[in-house]
């Protein structure tokens, strides 16, 4: 066993850990951190990613020795506050807001992948996205709503309204309303 | 009816207080926890006591167990005890499969685990059960077993020969059926072989399907918790009712002692549409030790593993007359169950039998399938079972009879299709479709790809002998949705109907709770349920809570598969909800003291006809039949209700996919140019919801056309076990979809709702395909095997033909290094000969 301090979502951790164990088991296992998934065992996937002292990290390919001093945010600390008025950050909402998830398995590490895309480049185009989330896989989505997520939190990060009509959500369809046949 | 090509759109405002919810794009309730990280995937599961399960599998794909020892693996620190076949043979029984399709059909049976012959690698062959998952999985290293190897049996054509090698000793050969349907004797149709010989024109082909992972993104992960003689079991499945019912019948656990609760689970598409040998390993140990057990699969184990897709080998024969006007369609199949047969195994191209005519007026049609047994993986359902299997088979000869005939292909499909006057039409497969407009929403199709300009570059291209040739592909498909009517279940020996279930609880606060016998895992039911009950109902989106997915919760339910959660479950829902406006108007009539035949309901409000300001809602009524003081003589107190809806159809969702693709004939690489679709999927109940589905649906079914195969090598090991190889593409990999919508009502529910969960999935692969080859047709290619390669293309465009596919697909199937370009000399019997 070695011991390691690590400061996850704003807490300090002291802890034993077997050297073998894989930063992710360590957070799931030891700190009950279940927000962040394991989804392969050959890091393809990146269900796991979280940020490492700010960058992003698969962390089924981190040892636990290895984050000892280190910070760790994970998708549980990316929300500012507390409870149910705590503030989303702009990629979780924008998730949301685009029907960037389906199932949600891939969600947290897409959204951490994400948020470090748009530290390296607060303003990417659909090509540049599809790019720098190559290392997370999504099985529901087919991607185009991710994409869109990801570029209008980057038009929200930077105080514009997002202009670019390639990151416009879903048409609504409400003409189909029109064809409901039973109505209370 | 409106084409939606999103781009155009700046925005998707929801409206807050709409006159209906339905059609609105409401953003999803179900993503609040999903966002933060706030979920309960089994895996998060931790109960006092638990113990883990891990399972040691079988490296060869036959053989005889002629030693196991686990006595050192039970000396291992912190292992609490380890199980082998011998150890539970008598109590495992045999995994259940619910659909034989034919009444002699062979069904070897199928063990949880191994007790004294594996026939697939990685089929369980001990379990160790220990204080930690890591504790658990090191002890597997100190079993000790010997396998006398048995021969192998992987490719299926090779399996069917007499004198062939056979999977089970127990069989007489590895066909476990032979389905066969005749229109000619089913009576819906004219006799097949005459059509044939009566035909100006045949055209053959032989298709292969190749085997696929569903990959869903959570692996599979089971809890179980034993309480006396009572079971609570939480389970990454796509079917926790069917699970319920069947791991009673194969546990002997009386049903009524189960529990079973589907919590988060993070996708299926078919993969968790099954009665996985670990949860009933789970159910046997957690009974004799008495404790909390846990198993969780890692995803090397679940692609070699969890059951496998599609796998077919398709002849097909299409009759037509020289002005295209198709005569007859004969298909045969080889279907590969693998080593056993699953819940559906031997259903899923049964059930595609039906869809082999498409949306065509063929008057002569025969089918049959031999279901062929090898030492691989069982398949079992996948996005669409059978349906895309079918789809592709006709929508590919379609083209190829066009090639035939000097014919465009969208003109030789507009010649066959129906008309949308000819709703409803009974096909040559005695299927009833009910509405649709095959031409608008190809119209519309064509408008949102630009298609003219496409066809211009092409030429251009062609002209300039450009090394990047451009290839347009359509796919004009239905499907049949919404599964599926009980009778017609029944006549096809499936082992359960195909209703479901809902209920509806009024709470004293005004509140609704609503509960689903239908279980998601990504569909987004929370939120579409809501918004159907707060048009029912007339109450705020907000106040209502879809629960789901526990069979203590929803006590009965058929769950989700075959895009029918909200054809059939959706329609229980606006059916409990009319019970509970029926039930509620009693109560408020008396209130109000009117008769309940001058009461209106609007709004989720009773008001008295003629009497200007009486009137009280129904969140009110709720409130005042919970209190109960003063409500009608005779009558139940309450307003709940629960209504079990059973279709008397399908539902025949339909679209035109086109698809636009860039080869490259110098390298084999193949790059989606555009991709457009406008699918009709009836009634829209949310628009973000079903654009979602169909976005998805495309990245799976374009991924079978271009990247994904599940291989085995010689030795039926599997070669693409780990997502290093099994190619689910990544955001890279996929274009951008322009997707658009017509709305047809479906006439067989309420709702008008055909489903959608399959559609995008069915329809893309053959347009795709079509495409590559449209691109290079020119240049002596006939057929390209999927997925296209940059290799199988480069051969192709460079060989001619299919490029030596008969060889190079055996090649695949067994594995061999060599010889594959030698072999690739021309075949006539794989090109039908016609070009």
């Amino acid at each position: 066993m070695t011991q390691i301090n690590v400061r996850v979502d704003g807490a300090s951790y002291q802890d034993d850990v077997e050297p073998r164990t894989l930063l992710v088991h360590y957070l799931r296992e030891q700190l009950g951190k279940v927000g962040t998934v394991v989804g392969c065992d050959t890091s393809n996937c990146g269900a796991c990613t979280v940020h490492l002292d700010g960058n992003a990290v698969k962390s089924c390919t981190v040892l636990a020795v290895q984050a000892d001093g280190c910070q760790v945010t994970t998708i549980e600390g990316v929300a500012t506050g507390e409870g149910p008025t705590a503030t989303l950050h702009p990629v979780q909402r924008a998730f949301h807001e685009m029907h960037g998830l389906q199932c949600g398995f891939c969600t947290p590490g897409m959204i951490m992948a994400s948020i470090d895309l748009l530290k390296e480049n607060p303003d990417p185009s659909d090509e540049e996205v599809r790019e720098g989330i190559e290392g997370n896989l999504c099985r529901c989505t087919g991607y185009q709503n991710i994409v869109r997520a990801v570029r209008q939190a980057a038009a929200e990060m930077s105080g514009q309204a997002a202009d670019d009509p390639e990151a416009s959500p879903a048409v609504v369809d409400t003409a189909a309303a029109e064809h409901v046949a039973v109505q209370a | 009816m409106t084409v939606t090509d999103d781009p155009a759109v700046p925005d998707a405002p929801v409206d807050l207080a709409p006159a209906k919810e339905v059609g609105q794009a409401r953003r999803r309730k179900e993503d609040a926890r999903l966002i933060t990280g706030k979920t309960t995937w089994t895996d998060n599961m931790v109960l006092p006591g638990m113990l883990h399960l891990a399972v040691l599998r079988s490296p060869v794909a036959h053989g005889r167990i002629t030693h196991l020892d686990v006595s050192a693996a039970k000396e291992r620190p912190n292992v609490v005890a380890v199980y082998t076949g011998r150890d539970l043979a008598e109590e495992q029984g045999s995994l259940p499969c619910a659909w034989p399709v034919t009444p002699d059909m062979v069904n070897p049976g199928h063990p949880s685990i191994a007790v004294d012959q594996v026939n697939h690698v990685g089929e369980a062959v001990a379990v160790v059960v220990a204080r930690s998952r890591t504790a658990a999985a090191d002890a597997l290293e100190a079993i000790d077993v010997d396998y006398e190897p048995l021969p192998v049996v992987l490719d299926m054509e090779q399996a069917v020969q007499e004198g062939s090698p056979l999977v089970h000793d127990s069989t007489s050969s590895n066909t476990s059926y032979h389905f066969v349907f005749d229109a000619g004797e089913a009576g819906t149709g004219a006799d097949t072989d005459q059509a044939f010989a009566d035909a100006e024109v045949t055209v053959s082909r032989r298709f292969v399907q190749q085997r696929l992972i569903p990959a869903f993104m959570e692996p599979r992960s089971v809890v179980v918790q034993p309480s006396g003689d009572n079971y609570t079991m939480w389970s990454a499945t796509q079917i926790p009712h069917i699970l319920r019912v069947m791991a009673a019948m194969v546990t002997g656990i009386p049903e009524h002692k189960l529990r079973v609760i589907a919590p988060d689970v993070g996708g299926g598409f078919g993969g968790k549409l099954q009665v996985n040998p670990e949860e009933i390993l789970c159910l046997l140990i957690a009974r004799r030790l008495g404790k909390p057990v846990k198993w969780t699969e890692t995803r090397s184990e679940s692609l070699m593993t969890a059951h496998h897709g599609r796998d077919q080998v398709q002849f097909i024969d299409i009759a037509a007359d020289r002005d295209g006007t198709v005569r007859g369609l004969r298909v045969r199949l080889l279907a590969d169950m693998g080593a056993y047969l699953r819940l559906i195994t031997p259903g899923v191209p049964a059930l595609g039998a039906f869809m082999f005519p498409g949306i065509y007026k063929f008057p002569a049609y025969r089918f049959e399938c031999d279901g062929v047994f090898t030492n691989k993986v069982p398949t079992d359902a996948y996005r669409g079972a059978g349906r895309p299997e079918a789809t592709f088979a006709i929508e590919r000869i379609m083209d190829e009879l066009a090639v035939e005939l000097d014919m465009d292909p969208l003109e030789l499909r507009r010649k066959n299709w129906i008309g949308a006057e000819e709703f409803p039409f009974t096909t040559v497969a005695g299927l009833e479709y009910d509405s649709g407009d095959y031409h608008q929403a190809t119209e519309q199709a064509l408008q949102l790809i630009g298609y003219d300009e496409l066809r211009a570059e092409q030429q251009r291209r062609r002209e300039a002998n450009d090394p990047v040739q451009l290839g347009i592909g359509f796919s004009t498909f239905t499907e049949m949705c919404g599964l599926a009517p009980s009778r017609v279940l029944g006549s096809l020996a499936f082992g359960a109907g195909g209703w479901e279930q809902a209920s509806i609880r009024m709470l004293p606060t005004g509140k609704v709770e609503v509960v689903t016998g239908s279980t998601p895992h990504g569909q987004g039911h929370e939120t579409a349920w809501s918004q159907i009950v707060a048009d029912q109902l007339g109450v705020p989106f907000e106040d209502v809570e879809v629960l789901h997915g526990d069979t203590s919760i929803s006590s009965r339910g058929l769950d989700t598969y075959g895009s029918r959660s909200l054809v059939v479950g959706g329609t229980a829902v606006v059916k409990a909800a009319e019970k509970v406006v029926q039930k509620a108007r009693v109560i408020a009539a008396h209130l109000l003291e009117a008769s309940e035949d001058d009461l209106e309901f609007t709004g989720g409000k009773f008001t008295v006809r003629g009497t200007p300001g009486a009137g009280i809602g129904i969140q009110e009524v709720a409130l005042a039949i919970f209190a109960a003081h003063d409500y009608p003589e005779g009558v139940e107190p309450t307003i709940d209700a629960e209504a079990t809806f059973d279709p008397e159809n399908f539902s025949f969702p339909h679209g035109t996919h086109i698809c636009a693709m860039e080869v490259d004939t110098e390298t084999g690489s193949v790059k989606i140019r555009k991709y457009a679709c406008v699918d009709d999927v009836g009634t829209i109940v949310n628009p973000l919801i079903v654009e979602g589905q169909v976005h998805g649906g495309l990245a799976q079914g374009i991924a079978q056309a271009l990247y994904e195969e599940a291989i085995y090598d010689a030795d039926g090991n599997l070669t693409t076990g780990s997502f290093v190889d099994y190619l689910v593409p990544a955001a890279s990999d996929l274009p951008h979809f322009d997707t658009g919508n017509t709305v047809h009502a479906a006439t067989s529910n309420p709702l008008g709702a055909k489903g959608v969960g399959e559609a995008g999935c069915i329809a893309s692969t053959p347009a795709v395909v079509n495409a590559a080859l449209d691109a290079v047709r020119h240049l002596g290619v006939t057929d390209i095997r999927m997925p296209l390669t940059p290799e199988r293309v480069w051969r192709a465009v460079h060989q001619g033909g299919d490029g030596g596919d008969r060889a190079a697909a055996g090649s695949n199937a067994q594995g061999a290094s060599s010889g594959e370009a030698a072999a690739a000399s021309t075949d006539p019997s794989s090109t039908g000969g016609h070009l």
